[in-house]
């Protein structure tokens, strides 16, 4: 009875040990390898980490090489306005003559050449504009021969008949008003306007 | 019919009234002589329009036919004062006429007599209350030369003025054996857009459609249709507008490049007009009437050739050119045969001369020539070429006869702005037509002959 009390005091004491310890000796078995675990875990990491460097250098370059884009697009689209404008340059006539006058107006004129000869796909609509002292109706014809004259200048330095159209309005559309030689002397003028391929204008000589 | 009236102690009884009515100094009137001291033999025939039964729609027309008699300048306008003591010195209800129990006026041609006139016009109801008639009296053969009848009875109805106008133009006739020229219109260009106005300056009206952009106007020979250039897109193309019917059509030919200063020939068969290009600027014809065969006039390669104008028997066309340097005055065959200088000019020294217009009875070609650096209005006589200055004073330009050969509407700045005015050539009598905005290339139409629609 005795040994049976031991037994049974002895299978408890054990069974208590196990309650208390019972996980104890299955944990032991993988502490040895955790640090396996750990490396693995920290190659993974490392992985990831490289990945994301990876994806976010890539992020970078995809921004920066869009902010070149972006830049480059503004450079060209800033050049272009800037080309425009050396495109609409207006030059000026003397009083019911449709003659180029040599110096300032020949620069401009000239400096249109050089646009257009940069850039084949541009075309340019001339208007042929006068003061409001001659006839009304004349004044169709004068502005028709003025802005003729611009184009004559230009193709007779090698731009193609095509790319250039004219027209005129004659006294029509004074862009300063008022009766006095200031204003008569602007408006007589040829203006210059973009028909087709002023998107891209490319700078002569770039 | 009439009889005669008016005792000669009536007639006395007005001398001190009437003498005051004298448009030019006369002397003192002296007992025994006769009153008929505002008309000058030989000159303008003295016109009264008589008062008479009152009501607002007569009222109306006798003021529109005293003003379109008036501005024929074929008559010396003779008005009575409005004060009371003409009325009560007749003591008949009415300064000037009496209205009779059968409807005719009871016409004092005695006191019309006394007070210069050679005609008398007047304004009477029928029994038809939407027909009004005008009659129109021969003073010194005392008896009614013609009636003419005026349909509608709101005064400012469309109808009703023409229908006056043409009253008018016909007492003109009664009188003169032409016509007058109220029954027509005038178009102009007023910040790009079309107006019309008829020729006592009423009824401003625009034409063109709202955002057209609108340049040197012309009337086909009816007077009902406008013929303009619309700039749109760089181009110029000449529509046909049938003002009175709202219909109006491109003229084929001209949807491209830059066509304007249309003019049709007389029989409205054929429109020449200007066609600018790099080429320079040619006169062009197209057949309106059969649609086609568009017909190169000018050939000009370093000249410009413009602002066409057709004689009124079709058969020729006077422009204006540049192969002379400036411009100046051409004419040639209506088939581009024959160019020749029209109005003479020395070279360098006469100014430059734009838009002719040659006069309905064939006569005369009006133009614009600059003097001193201002444009001024010319008449040519076609006959002798023998050239004449009109105005000097301010901007004068851009003339446009009227159907009587006689008046010229023209723009003028004289005032600031650019308005239509119009001169007598014969007396060099002015008046202002427009006031309102600006106007410039003026078109005056041929006597419209057909009722307008409202």
């Amino acid at each position: 009875m005795k040994l049976k009390f031991f037994l049974i005091g002895g299978m408890a004491v054990m069974m208590v040990a196990a309650a208390c310890g019972g996980g104890q000796p299955e944990e032991v078995a993988p502490a040895v390898d955790s640090a396996a675990i750990r490396d693995s875990l920290a190659r993974l990491e490392a992985q990831r980490r490289a990945y994301e460097d990876s994806v976010r250098r890539a992020r970078e370059e995809e921004d920066r090489l869009r902010r070149e884009r972006e830049e480059a697009e503004r450079r060209a689209l800033a050049m272009a306005a800037e080309v425009r404008n050396m495109v609409a340059t207006r030059i000026h006539f003397d009083f019911d003559k449709s003659e180029i006058r040599p110096g300032t107006d020949t620069d401009v004129l000239q400096s249109k050449l050089d646009i257009m000869q940069a850039n084949p796909a541009l075309r340019i609509e001339i208007v042929g504009h006068c003061d409001e002292r001659g006839s009304d109706e004349y004044n169709m014809a004068l502005g028709m021969r003025r802005a003729t004259a611009a184009k004559m200048w230009l193709v007779d330095r090698g731009i193609a008949e095509g790319r250039v159209t004219v027209r005129s309005m004659g006294e029509e559309s004074p862009i300063a008003m008022g009766s006095n030689e200031e204003a008569w002397t602007q408006n007589r003028r040829d203006e210059f306007n973009v028909t087709a391929g002023g998107d891209r204008l490319t700078k002569p000589g770039m | 019919m009439m009889r005669r009236t008016a005792p000669t102690t009536l007639v006395f009884l007005l001398l001190p009234i009437v003498s005051l009515l004298a448009q030019d100094p006369v002397p003192p009137v002296e007992q025994g002589v006769r009153i008929g001291i505002t008309y000058t033999p030989g000159l303008r025939p003295g016109l009264m329009v008589l008062g008479g039964p009152r009501a607002d729609v007569m009222d109306s027309i006798r003021a529109i036919l005293r003003r379109d008699l008036d501005h024929s300048d074929r008559f010396e306008m003779i008005t009575l004062p409005t004060g009371d003591s003409i009325v009560l010195g007749i003591s008949s209800g009415s300064a000037d006429g009496v209205m009779r129990a059968d409807g005719d006026l009871f016409v004092n041609y005695s006191l019309h007599a006394a007070l210069g006139a050679e005609y008398a016009v007047a304004v009477l109801p029928t029994s038809d209350p939407l027909e009004t008639v005008v009659a129109v009296y021969d003073v010194r053969g005392e008896t009614e030369r013609r009636r003419f009848s005026i349909i509608g009875t709101q005064p400012g109805d469309e109808r009703l003025r023409m229908s006056v106008h043409r009253a008018a133009d016909e007492i003109v006739r009664v009188v003169t054996g032409e016509p007058g020229f109220a029954a027509s219109r005038i178009l102009f260009i007023s910040n790009g857009r079309l107006f019309r106005v008829d020729a006592d300056g009423a009824r401003r009206e625009m034409v063109s459609g709202p955002g057209i952009t609108t340049f040197s106007p012309a009337w086909d020979p009816t007077g009902t249709t406008a013929v303009y250039t619309e700039l749109y897109d760089g181009w110029g193309r000449i529509v046909v507008h049938d003002v009175a019917a709202g219909t109006r059509r491109v003229v084929p030919a001209t949807e491209q490049l830059l066509n304007y200063t249309a003019a049709v020939a007389p029989d409205g068969a054929t429109v020449a007009f200007s066609r600018s290009s790099e080429e320079g600027t040619d006169i062009y014809r197209y057949n309106l009437a059969r649609d086609c065969c568009l017909e190169r006039l000018t050939v000009g390669r370093f000249s410009d050739n413009l602002s066409p104008t057709f004689s009124p028997d079709g058969r020729q066309i006077a422009f204006v050119t540049t192969r002379v340097g400036g411009q100046q005055i051409y004419v040639m065959s209506a088939d581009g045969t024959g160019q020749e200088l029209f109005a003479p000019f020395d070279y360098g020294v006469t100014g430059n001369s734009n838009a002719p217009e040659w006069s309905p009875d064939g006569l005369q070609v009006a133009f614009h020539r600059d003097v001193m650096g201002s444009p001024q209005i010319f008449l040519m006589d076609v006959r002798s070429r023998v050239v004449r200055q009109l105005t000097s004073y301010g901007r004068n330009e851009d003339p446009t006869w009227a159907a009587d050969a006689r008046h010229l509407a023209f723009i003028s700045s004289r005032t600031g702005r650019r308005q239509v005015w119009i001169i007598d050539v014969e007396s060099g009598r002015v008046r202002q037509l427009t006031t309102v905005g600006d106007a410039r290339l003026p078109a005056w139409s041929p006597r419209i002959q057909e009722p307008m629609q409202p």
